[in-house]
């Protein structure tokens, strides 16, 4: 599917301060039976915001109305496990784009990037800033320029500066994603299988 | 020329175009798929209006969802079933060969292209599947992608990849009896953990490798993921190229003389460096088991689950959660406990040469009455040659069920599970927490590890029983 386009945003972020968050804690393996990149958003965290009768846990941040916006604040080392994709789904099909850890598995990363969700690595010390910004006031707002690769607390006026390969910053940019620039390549491709024969 | 690893040779002969400042352009000559990981890859290919670009270089054949008895009624679980359909639908409407439920060549991915002569020695091989890796046995570059690659290959038979670093593990000397490919693995990762290859491709090599069959090696290879690396690999020789020989889809005639003189090229330059490059001595590994709730978590089946006193912090509580969940103590011996469980299979030891590992030890001898044992063939193939050899006969006068194709208990997602709370000792590749099934306690070993709890209903060291 393609992806979005990426510039800027601002909006609220939802806090989830829980460190080592698995890909089954993000979709548990039970989900993976569907065939569709559909309602994945509606399983996301499912066995956190659901009980085992399907209703809502009231604590849990998905469920407090207060809690809106597209960005995820999460604790270190966020999406472990498996290689599943449909973690970074479910996400996404939430309605998150950014994702703010202090450290992100390999495999997640990749996965998010490759669906227009941008992970943000930041220090320690700022996710802890970070968190405390949301509790004292959930509404406050956060900036991400993909383009300055800045991400900006609103209440404090801090700016950091956050990493990305430059390959992926251009294809979120443009909406462009992988299978875009290799279809784009396909002479090249092609006079390589000739070659090789 | 500058020296080259195995791995260079064939990763960089697959370099189709280099991206500034990103990824390789990777392309790929071989690649699976099966019901979990593809269908929204095809989706994906639809919504674009794009074709697959070479439909003759993918192969499917469905296994985590199969149930492993009664195959020839329709499968009762109707959201696999709904995977399956929507594998062969998007099989027949894209060109692509699929060995589905009761075709003769059914299997799990990583059986069916090896003894289909499909995987081939220098070739780049993908699925998305982590234990892709098993292909890697010869002398392949072979790794597990996400969906969003696997609908790259399927658009253009290539993938975006950062090159990964090289590793080399040597294991020299004469491995002792009752010790398998399968110790040699846990062996390696509970000596450099579940993320000692993190970031790398392994190569292994050395005598004790090299007299490993083409099974062992692939159980090998196999589980090279299970140490965090991206995939594992061993050049390819003359027991690989007999193994490869004459089977359905391996060159033929001229072409085979032409493939085989390019095979004999692909090996590791004397000089070529490595990031990195351990060594262990064969004789140091006895038979294997894991005794807590990551592949990591391994000793020798005589010695005693470790105290856990020199860890601290997160992994020392990490470390308690384990064993709590595994009802073991610290310090206490592993032999002698009981075993609820036995389940041989997997695209880790669901070979031939499993099959008739186990069945020769329980030939004779009868399955234990606190046992239920599931054995399931990693293949049509090898379920018939099975057949054909006696093996099932074995088993059964052992009281032993034999079990149709498929992933089976290996992850709980058909209806092979083990119950909450009892022991299961699996010769598959993952013990986590839930794998086979909520609650399920997992202890990886061999199919002899295996054989011997299942005669005597208690962890065993089959040395005593040989
Ligand atoms: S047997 Fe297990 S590890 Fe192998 S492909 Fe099936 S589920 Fe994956």
């Amino acid at each position: 599917m393609p992806i979005d386009k990426f510039t800027t945003l601002v909006t609220p972020a939802v806090p989830l301060p829980i460190e080592n968050v698995d890909t089954d804690q993000i979709i548990p393996a039970r989900f993976l039976k569907a065939v569709e990149r559909k309602g994945f958003g509606d399983n996301l965290f499912r066995d956190w915001r659901y009980d085992k009768s399907n209703q809502p846990i009231a604590d849990f941040v998905l469920n407090q109305p207060k809690y809106q916006g597209k960005i995820l604040v999460a604790g270190k080392n966020f999406g472990s496990g498996s290689s599943r994709e449909h973690a970074a789904w479910s996400i996404f099909d939430y309605g998150f784009r950014v994702v703010v850890s202090s450290f992100f598995a390999d495999i997640f990363k990749n996965n998010a990037l490759n669906n227009g969700l941008l992970p943000i690595q930041v220090s320690e010390e700022y996710l802890v800033k970070l968190f405390a910004t949301i509790e004292s006031n959930p509404a406050a707002t956060f900036e991400v320029n993909l383009e300055k690769q800045t991400f900006t607390n609103n209440t404090t006026g801090e700016t950091i500066a956050f990493e990305i390969n430059p390959y992926k910053k251009q294809c979120l940019l443009n909406g462009q994603d992988d299978i875009d620039f290799l279809v784009s390549i396909q002479k090249e491709i092609a006079s390589f299988e000739s070659n090789k024969r | 020329m500058e020296a080259k690893t195995l791995f260079d040779k064939i990763w960089d002969a697959h370099v189709v175009h280099q991206v500034d400042g990103g990824p390789n352009v990777l392309y790929i000559d071989r690649h699976f798929i099966h019901e979990v990981t593809s269908p929204v890859a095809f989706l994906g290919l639809e919504k674009r209006g794009l074709k697959v670009y070479r439909p003759q270089q993918t192969t499917a054949t469905p296994d985590h969802n199969v149930p492993t008895i009664n195959q020839h009624l329709a499968i009762k679980d109707e959201l696999s079933r709904n995977q399956l359909d929507t594998l062969s639908n998007n099989c027949e409407k894209h060109n692509i060969s699929i060995y589905a439920l009761n075709h003769k060549w059914h299997g799990i991915v990583h059986v069916v292209g090896p003894e289909l002569g499909l995987t081939q020695p220098g070739m780049t091989i993908v699925c998305g599947d982590s234990h892709t890796s098993t292909h890697g046995a010869f002398g392949c570059v072979a790794f597990g992608i996400g969906t969003s690659e696997v609908e790259m290959v399927l658009a253009s038979q290539c993938i975006l990849q950062p090159k990964p670093k090289k590793m080399r593990i040597v294991v020299e000397g004469e491995l002792k009896t009752g010790v398998t490919a399968k110790d040699i693995a846990l062996y390696i990762i509970s000596k450099i953990s579940t993320s000692g290859g993190t970031g790398h491709f392994i190569e292994f090599g050395g005598s004790a490798i090299r007299s490993l069959s083409m099974e062992g090696r692939m159980t090998l290879c196999n589980m090279s993921i299970e140490c965090g690396a991206r995939g594992g690999m061993i050049a390819p020789d003359e027991k690989t190229f007999e193994y490869v020989k004459g089977r359905e889809f391996a060159p033929k005639g001229a072409d085979w003389d032409k493939a085989i003189e390019k095979w004999k090229e692909l090996y590791t330059d004397v000089d070529a460096v490595f990031d990195s490059e351990l060594l262990f001595w064969a004789d140091d590994i006895e038979p294997m088991i894991t005794y807590g709730t990551n592949p990591g978590m391994g000793i020798k089946i005589t010695d005693k689950i470790p105290t856990g006193e020199d860890l601290k912090g997160t992994d020392r509580i990490s470390f308690e959660k384990s064993l709590s969940y595994m009802g073991f103590k610290p310090g206490e011996s592993i032999l002698g406990k009981a075993v609820d469980y036995i389940f041989v299979g997997s695209c880790t030891n669901g070979r031939i040469e499993d099959l008739r590992a186990f069945a020769s030890f329980v030939k004779g001898k009868k399955k234990a009455d606190n046992i239920t044992a599931w054995i399931v063939p990693g293949s049509k193939q090898v379920e018939q040659q099975a057949i054909k050899e006696g093996i099932v006969d074995i088993l059964h006068e052992a009281g032993f069920e034999f079990r149709q194709p498929g992933c089976s208990a290996c992850l709980a997602m058909n209806d092979d599970k083990i119950p909450a709370g009892k022991y299961a000792i699996a010769t598959s590749n993952r013990n986590f927490e839930g794998r086979q099934g909520p609650g399920a306690r997992t202890m990886l070993a061999s199919p002899l590890v295996a054989a011997a709890a299942a005669v005597t209903g208690v962890i065993t060291d089959p040395r005593t029983l040989m």
